[in-house]
Parts: structure tokens; sequence; C-alpha cells
């Protein structure tokens, strides 16, 4: 009765062809970095997954917002999935930086702001679990959940500015650069070609993901509802 | 009802209901002023507070007491309300629910800036520095505003929840680190006589978390309490 949509069957493909291609592309068709070598390749999933985080928490905001005004269950759903999903990948940014910070800043972690407020963000958004974990009744759950998702998405910037006011080490890629930066490089056209090609990779992973997450919502939402009916 | 004079009304009762029943107890604001010693106190120790670091870790030292003293105090002035009934009795009047959201707001405000005045002159006399500088008092007052227009939100919230007690720290340290880190900031500056120009971002900073954070509150005060 809610069997799985063929789009989604096909996203499904799609998202792990691409996942496949887009590793080939790092590994062989990307060239080596001069100074950084090998390791600097963890940057084109490394950013591919900080983007996905923040777009993942935006659009939670958006649907925290979209549920305050239509009170509507299925905008709830998809706000826990993606502060789910950007939870992961907020995490994978955090672990794979730390990987390749080792060798080039010499150090696992540093408080540099980019790296303070992902791991802030990363704070803020367990929080999010814990608020709905400690609401049993669904509705205000789903109230609660978008009030502290808004503030929360809307904190992350103005962590980001009073923690940046410090001086960073961290290298800004794209766009104009802070000479003061380590580890910075300029990427030929090759590398840029892959680097963009990671990030489609990890959106469409995304929407695939999100989409499974959100059908996995209304199906646990229908068990609950059964397992309800089977008790009265 | 709408319009601004009965919003008003409505306002100055509620945070006027709130200052008389803490005249009454003073369990709160007691409680409060005691916690924020203590942590001083810990301090102390924990620092070893010599005049030489002192210098650098009393802006950190001043704000870790009031975050700390401020969340027990919010917590508290929720869970009064929600223990007693007095939330759903609150609910009932017919107010706008912003005014309700906004008086407590500034109650909350009040008990904050009264542990502030009362905990300054006695860092000031058992640490023998001058903590009366005018910037220094302003820092506060912004820095204090953005704290309790987003933790009274969130208490709000968080004392509906099951696990209310230890939900709020949680709930509001993450979302209030711009406001810790821009108060340290320019506490810090104005105590080492730094150029107003290298505190005006951090007091920039503090007023744009104000305006933004209050107005969000505001606005979304009514879906956390509606029933």
């Amino acid at each position: 009765m809610n069997a799985k949509p063929k789009l989604l069957t096909v996203l499904d493909v799609v998202a792990g062809a691409m996942f496949v291609a887009a590793v080939a592309l790092v590994f062989f068709y990307a060239p080596l970095e001069r100074v950084m070598g090998l390791v600097q390749k963890v940057f084109y999933f490394h950013v591919a997954s900080a983007w996905i985080g923040m777009l993942a928490f935006a659009v939670a905001a958006f649907y925290g917002v979209l549920y305050l005004v239509k009170k509507d269950e299925r905008y709830d759903r998809v706000e826990l999935a993606a502060v789910e999903i950007g939870i992961v990948f907020a995490l994978i940014t955090i672990v794979t930086g730390s990987i390749w910070a080792r060798p080039i800043w010499n150090a696992w972690w540093t408080w540099d702001p980019r790296l303070t407020t992902a791991t802030v963000m990363e704070l803020v958004y367990f929080a999010y679990l814990m608020l709905r974990s400690g609401i049993e009744e669904p509705e205000r759950r789903a109230r609660f959940g978008a009030v502290y998702a808004i503030i929360g998405f809307l904190s992350v910037p103005l962590t980001f500015f009073s923690i940046r006011l410090f001086r960073t080490i961290h290298p800004v890629v794209i766009g104009s650069n802070d000479p003061g930066a380590e580890g910075a490089f300029d990427m030929t056209q090759k590398m840029t070609q892959t680097f963009m090609f990671s990030l489609l990779t990890f959106t469409v992973g995304f929407v695939t993901l999100l989409w499974h997450r959100v059908r996995l919502g209304v199906l646990s939402d229908k068990v609950e509802q059964l397992k309800l009916k089977l008790q009265s | 009802m709408s319009g601004f004079a009965p919003f008003m009304r409505a306002l100055s009762a509620v945070v006027w209901k709130d200052l008389r029943a803490e005249w009454r107890s003073r369990e709160l604001l007691s409680a409060m002023l005691v916690f924020a010693l203590l942590v001083i106190l810990i301090f102390n120790f924990a620092l070893e507070l010599e005049s030489t670091v002192r210098a650098n870790v009393t802006a950190g030292v001043l704000w870790v007491t009031f975050t700390f003293a401020g969340q027990l105090g919010l917590n508290r002035s929720m869970a009064v309300e929600k223990d007693r009934g007095c939330l759903d009795g609150l609910l009932l009047a017919p107010v706008d629910r912003a005014a309700i959201y906004l008086g407590k707001t500034l109650a909350n405000w009040v008990f904050m800036l009264l542990v502030a005045v009362i905990v300054l002159p006695i860092y000031s006399v058992l640490y023998n520095t001058n903590l009366f500088i005018p910037g220094l008092l302003l820092t506060i007052l912004l820095g204090s505003e953005g704290y309790v227009a987003v933790g009274t939100l969130l208490s709000s919230m968080a004392v509906q929840a099951r696990t209310r007690d230890i939900l709020l720290p949680i709930l509001l340290f993450p979302v209030a680190i711009p406001v810790v880190v821009a108060a340290v900031k320019a506490t810090g500056g104005y105590l080492q006589g730094l150029d107003i120009t290298e505190i005006q971002p951090w007091l920039n900073l503090l007023l744009t978390y104000d305006v933004v954070f209050t107005a969000v509150a505001f606005m979304v005060f009514d879906s956390v309490v509606e029933e």
C-alpha cells in the first residue's frame, strides 16, 4: 500500500553511480596537489559535506517556519529528517577536516572560527534531538522542534562572526583568501571540475537520503497508529 | 484585544506580578546570588586568581557567573509558573501572548541585572579591581538582554518537557555563545582600557543579537505556549 516510488529507486541508482564516479574523479582525474600531496584529496568531500550540512540545517529551518505557519505534520517530518542528515554530514566535515589538519596544521584541532562554529552547530542540533526526545505529545514536539530549528539556525551565523574576530588560519579556497591562512592552494581546472562534481554528487545524495528518511518517518507514524489500534 | 495601550498594560501587569512575587518570597534572587558568589569562590581556587592572572580572566569569570546564575533564574521563573498552574491562568487571560513573553523577559532581565548590581561591587572588593566603568555596565545591559530574550523562550519550552531540569542549559548555551563571546570580549576590552574602536564591533554584535533574537522570540512565543 505504500510501495517505494519508482523515482526514488532511480535516484538511489543515480546517487550511487555518481558517488562512485566522484571517488574515481578524486583519485584518478584530479591532479595531485604539489605541496600537500595526497591528503589534499580530502578537500573534495570535506567541502561537499560541509555544504550538505549547511543545506540540511537551512532546509530544517525553512520547514520549521512552514510548520509553524501551516501546522502540517508533513513539514515536521521533513524538518527532523533534514536535521538528522545535517548532523551526520557536519560530523563527516569535522572528521575529514581533522584528517587533513593533522599533517597540514600539525594539529587535529584548532579553535578556528569555522571549526568552532561547526562544533557549536553540531551541539545545537544534538540539543534539538534531546528536546524532541523529552516530549511525548507529537504535536507539541513538532512545535518546539520547529521553534528550536529556527532559533538554532539563526544563531549559527552570529556564532561564526563572533568567533571570526579572532584570527583565522582556515584556508578559503573559494573566493578571496586571507594571506595568513595555512594550507591554501589554487585549484586547477581539473580540480575545479572534480570539486563541482563532488558538490553535485553530495547534493543528489542529500535529496535521496532526505526522501528515504521522510518515507521512514511516514511509515513509523503509520506503525504507531496501527499499534494504537491494536491496543484499543 | 489589540492596540498599544492594552498591550503595555498587560506587559506591565506581568512584570509587576513577577517582581512582586519575587519581593515577597525572594527565593529566586537569593538562590541566584548565593550561586553567583559560589561560582566566584570556586573560580578563585580553580584559577588561582592572583593579581597577574586576574587582569586577563576577570571578564571570563564575570560572564560565566552571570550566565550560570541567569540560567538558574530562568529555569526557576518558568518552573514556578508551570508547577502551580499559573501559566495556564496567564494564558487564559485575554491578552496578547507576546505581552506575556515580553513581561517575563523584562522581569528576568531585571533579576539578572540585580544579580550583576550586587556581584560587581563584591567582586571589586574581593579582588581589588574597579569594575564601575560605564562601558562595562552597558555591556552587561546588552549582554543580559540577549541572554534572557532567548532564555525566556527556551525555558518556557524546557519546562514543558520531561527532562526539564537538565534541558534548559543544553538548549540555551549553544545558542547563547555569540552573546558570551561578545560580552566577554567587550568587558575585557573595557577592563584593559582599550580604545572604543576596538570594542565597538563587539557591542555591535551584542546589539544585533539582541534585536534579532528578541524579535524572533517575540514572533514564535505564541506557538510555544499554545495548547
